[in-house]
């Protein structure tokens, strides 16, 4: 599954995006985030898998600053602590 | 057998019981202040149509906003995928489906099994849900259920370049007061709406057959704009806003079948 989180609004489209067939549940995106974007839970047809919280997915741009600018300030970004390749964004 | 579903949603409450594959009853209501008493309330409605009490209800399963806050529901699951597998219940040929609820809209892909391969949700601002028409139906001194239609008499969009709750109210008090008449200003304002769905919808892959769900799939005039700006005829639902409870009953059915199944024989 492409599972979208975020929204677009008049200044650009934020979402994260995890991509459940690749991701194995390991939960080292969990721990990498700084801003803890991320938890490791059965999806509704019972594999383990990253999601965004829910209380992130509303206000993400606020959260999370966006890829680039993360990864200039972080060693282990979400993106590099994945070695699935099972999560991007948009921003 | 009979299996029951819970969908709390931000505005409606709504509940479906199935029995041998066949909606057996369906019920929607107002989503209270208080999310158990709401869940309560529909549980009790379905229980009295029925002439049954909950002991006859194998198995429950909840979804929807308030989904952890339904009591009598042994577990939940998201709006998302229980929007999609009662999609697939009523047309197992859908593969896109646009939810507009209460407070947000979401388009998903859904394979051949009614299970979700791709989703996209709106999360942030009430433009374009249930909320924001109900606003706009109270701004207009018109009923909710009345200005899909009148908006389809509209000669003339107005043309509104935004869905932002706030502004859109102000917009819309201030042409009714130019005396713009109520139908086209409501036709730009599902016009600005209808073009919002498909901005997501272009997110996921826009395939045949398309449903929409939710309440706001009973408003025609936003369904022939959503229609026209995709260039696609919608498939629907009898009722498109039971289809989240449905889901839920539908999951529940499945998650008892597959616990009997695991199970020792004794
Ligand atoms: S980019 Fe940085 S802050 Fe954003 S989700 Fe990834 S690790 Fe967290
Ligand atoms: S690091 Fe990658 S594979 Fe591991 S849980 Fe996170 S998304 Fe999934």
């Amino acid at each position: 599954m492409e599972a979208n989180y975020g929204y677009s609004d008049g200044s650009g489209d934020y979402f994260i995006i995890v991509d459940t067939d690749k991701c194995n549940g390991c939960g080292d995106c969990v721990t990498a985030c700084p801003e803890r974007v991320f938890e490791v839970a059965p999806d509704d047809y019972g594999k383990k898998v990253a999601l965004v919280k829910e209380s992130v997915a509303s206000k993400v741009s606020y959260v999370c600053p966006g890829y680039k600018p993360c990864s200039a300030n972080v060693e282990t970004t979400c993106h590099t602590a994945c070695k699935m390749g099972a999560i991007s964004h948009t921003w | 057998m009979l299996f029951m579903g819970i969908d709390i949603g931000s505005r409606g409450a709504k509940g479906v019981v199935i029995e041998d594959n066949q909606i057996a009853t369906a019920f929607i209501g107002d989503t209270g202040p208080e999310s158990v008493k709401t869940s309560e309330m529909v549980r009790d409605n379905m229980l009295a149509k029925l002439g049954m009490d909950m002991s006859k209800i194998t198995y429950t399963m909840a979804t929807g906003y308030g989904r952890v806050l339904v009591p009598f529901a042994a577990e939940n699951v998201s709006e998302i995928s229980a929007h999609a597998k009662g999609a697939h219940w009523y047309f197992p040929s859908v593969r896109t489906i646009l939810d507009m609820g209460g407070q947000d809209c979401k388009a998903i892909n859904v394979n051949d099994k009614g299970q979700v391969t791709k989703f996209i949700m709106n999360d942030k601002c009430a433009g374009g849900t249930g909320r924001f028409l109900e606003l706009i139906a109270s701004v207009l001194g018109l009923r909710l259920e009345d200005i899909g239609q009148t908006s389809l008499e509209s000669k003339k969009n107005f043309p509104f370049n935004t869905v932002c709750a706030v502004f859109a109210k102000s917009e819309a008090i201030s042409l009714m007061k130019k005396g713009t008449p109520k139908s086209d200003i409501l036709a730009g304002l599902h016009d600005a709406i209808a073009v919002r769905c498909y901005n997501l919808l272009k997110r996921v892959n826009i395939e045949k057959d398309f449903t929409i769900t939710g309440g706001i799939a009973k408003n025609q005039g936003m369904v022939a704009k959503i229609k026209e700006k995709l260039g696609m005829e919608p498939v629907l639902a009898p009722d498109p806003q039971i289809m989240g409870a449905l889901g839920a009953s539908l999951f529940a059915r499945e998650r008892y079948m597959a616990k009997q199944n695991a199970a020792p024989a004794s």
